[in-house]
């Protein structure tokens, strides 16, 4: 059916660089389970200091993985936040020690549904238990304390991301020196469950799905996958943007054609970003991660009082939003800060104005490098790394 | 003018103090002399930092900041300063009562869109409020409105009506009432007079009115 070249059944993750560490002891599961023995892959960039005090955990978001600085080992394209780590950079490797982990449930090395149950012996697909993203904490908080870490210098993260930073302050308030939820929210809306569920039932909706079971019968739901990709991908947009970047402009030629070949540049454009996600991208990890989002409600845990979540906070916070996204919109943000403000928590937030929408978080934005440079120096400060 | 004014002078020049005070504004020279090494402090319309950063490092105080200008903030944070983008009408309910030593609010009060609010809620997330603001009672502005018959404009008002962000300007002898009114102690009142130089003032006399360009007050909550 595909036309797409076929990866048999699990990744060997061979010769990819970073790191696998196999946890053991079984995680208790939000859902009830107590999954494991499993497998964390992550990556590291710098050095941990003598006193362990300049550790930073990036959190990467829905599509995001543990390359945050390396080429993508798939497609050959730069880490994701390249931008912001190396020597001297914003995300200062010769002064933190950078730690990236793929999240639970992911497909580039962390134990998710494209693996192996060991029960079975077959991909785990749809048996593969529903994950949250406190479970994705919790299997980060092994990590953590495998690498010998009871304190992160700062916790840092976009969308996803940043939920996975608040996750870390709520549940592991003594673990956290510094926070960043970046383009965040304390819970998921109903618009965006909604645009999840577009992409989730656009995958269901793929013959070659086969009910979750794609990869036992050597078959792969791209057409699925890339129109989720593709309906999200304009979430991540802002409509100023994809005007200046395409507006009415035509695809390689002069005029319309009267048929439903890509006419529009915008719509070459999203076709080639939903056909270059299904190289990388596992869609059942898909379907799994996009639920752990719509899940998140910080304050659900509490009785639904976000002051009573963060409550126990002691962690220095610096929220981040901007002006264009309206998937995690500034007001979300600012619930955020007013919960903080509410607990008396040391909170900065700054909105940063671009065109960028969500996807301002993982390009060039100068307001955005020298607020977490001016944050990071503050918080070094104060945990004693010097200025 | 029957009123006895007190117009006694705080030190000899108490704006240059040897800490280096001297590197603040006028009002806020004063206010960072109000506050206590150590204090929490909350800012309120902290502008680019200027007074936390002083407060910060030479008092050592554990220093909060809300600025409605991105660019301030921005620059606040760059600066390690914990800011956050927000204005004293929308931003100042969640914080809980008490859970500051002292909120500063400099220069803003004539910007908010409901000044009686805000002050109530100043002495109650603040031991102490300290407030400072342009006197709108100043002979000078009163001068140039009855002589130009037109919208005064000075130092501390430097836009023309049309653009300013001043929607409810007051003058000392307003403040103190509002105060009265609302149940808010007026613990101390200082003016600044066209140089800068402070003096202390009974917070009803109508000479402090007249001379003072700027209002410097120290309130805290209703009477127990």
């Amino acid at each position: 059916m595909s036309t797409i070249a076929f990866r048999p059944r699990s990744r060997s993750y061979q010769g990819w660089p970073g790191y696998r560490l196999l946890v053991r002891d079984p995680l208790r599961l939000d859902c009830g389970i107590d999954f494991g023995p499993f497998t964390i892959a992550f990556q590291t960039y710098g050095a941990l200091n003598a006193e362990h005090s300049n550790a930073i955990l990036i959190c990467h978001a829905l599509t995001g993985d543990q390359y945050a600085a390396d080429p993508h080992p798939i497609t050959g394209k730069p880490g994701w936040w390249q931008t912001l780590i190396g020597p001297g950079g914003v995300l200062d490797t010769e002064r933190y020690f950078l730690i990236c982990a793929n999240v639970l449930g992911g497909c580039m090395g962390t134990t998710g549904p494209q693996d192996l149950n060991p029960a079975t012996g077959e991909p785990w697909a749809l048996s593969f238990p529903v994950i949250t993203v406190r479970d994705m904490v919790r299997a980060q908080k092994r990590l953590i304390e495998h690498l010998g870490i009871d304190s992160l210098f700062c916790v840092i993260g976009g969308s996803m991301g940043g939920m996975q930073v608040l996750q870390w302050a709520a549940s592991y308030p003594e673990c956290v020196f510094s926070a960043v939820p970046i383009a965040a929210a304390a819970r998921h809306s109903a618009q965006n469950i909604a645009f999840h569920e577009v992409g989730r039932q656009a995958i269901m909706a793929d013959p070659d799905w086969c009910g979750g079971r794609y990869l036992t019968l050597g078959r792969k739901p791209a057409r699925g996958l890339s129109v989720a990709r593709m309906a999200a991908h304009i979430t991540y947009l802002s409509e100023a943007a994809l005007h200046r970047k395409f507006g009415r402009n035509l695809q390689d030629r002069h005029a319309v054609t009267y048929g439903f070949d890509a006419d529009f540049q915008v719509e070459s454009y999203l076709r080639h970003q939903g056909s270059t996600f299904v190289d990388r991208f596992d869609a059942n990890s898909y379907l799994y991660i996009t639920r752990a989002m719509d899940y998140f409600d910080l304050a659900a845990e509490h009785e639904g009082s976000l002051h009573q979540a963060l409550s126990g906070t002691r962690s220095r916070f610096c929220v981040i939003s901007f002006t264009s996204d309206w998937l995690f919109p500034t007001a979300e943000s600012r619930q955020l800060v007013h919960a903080l403000n509410a607990v008396a928590a040391n909170v900065s937030f700054v909105e940063i104005a671009t065109e960028n929408g969500h996807d301002a978080f993982l390009l060039h934005e100068p307001e955005l490098f020298e607020t977490l440079r001016g944050f990071l120096a503050g918080c070094g400060e104060h945990r004693g790394l010097g200025r | 003018m029957t009123e006895a004014l007190r117009l006694e002078r705080i030190g000899a020049r108490p704006w240059v103090s040897a800490t280096g005070a001297n590197e603040l504004r006028g009002d806020l020279r004063l206010i960072a002399e109000m506050i206590e090494p150590g204090a929490r402090v909350l800012d309120i319309g902290c502008g680019d930092g200027t007074l936390l950063a002083y407060l910060t490092r030479k008092k050592g105080v554990d220093g909060r900041g809300i600025e409605l200008s991105q660019s301030g903030v921005n620059a606040c944070v760059g600066h390690g300063l914990s800011v956050i983008q927000g204005d004293a009408d929308r931003d100042l309910d969640a914080y809980p009562t008490g859970g500051f030593d002292v909120v500063v609010l400099s220069q803003t009060l004539q910007a908010t869109r409901n000044p009686r609010h805000v002050i109530e809620t100043l002495v109650r997330i603040g031991r102490q409020a300290i407030v400072s603001f342009p006197n709108f009672g100043f002979w000078r502005i009163r001068l140039h409105l009855l002589v130009r018959g037109q919208m005064p404009m000075t130092d501390l008002l430097p836009n023309p009506w049309f653009e300013t962000p001043n929607i409810h300007l007051c003058t000392i002898r307003d403040f103190v009432m509002l105060c009265d009114e609302v149940g808010v102690r007026v613990e101390r009142g200082v003016t600044l007079d066209r140089l800068g130089r402070p003096y202390a003032l009974r917070p009803h006399g109508r000479l402090a009115n007249l001379l003072g360009e700027q209002g410097v007050f120290v309130l805290s909550g209703k009477r127990q």
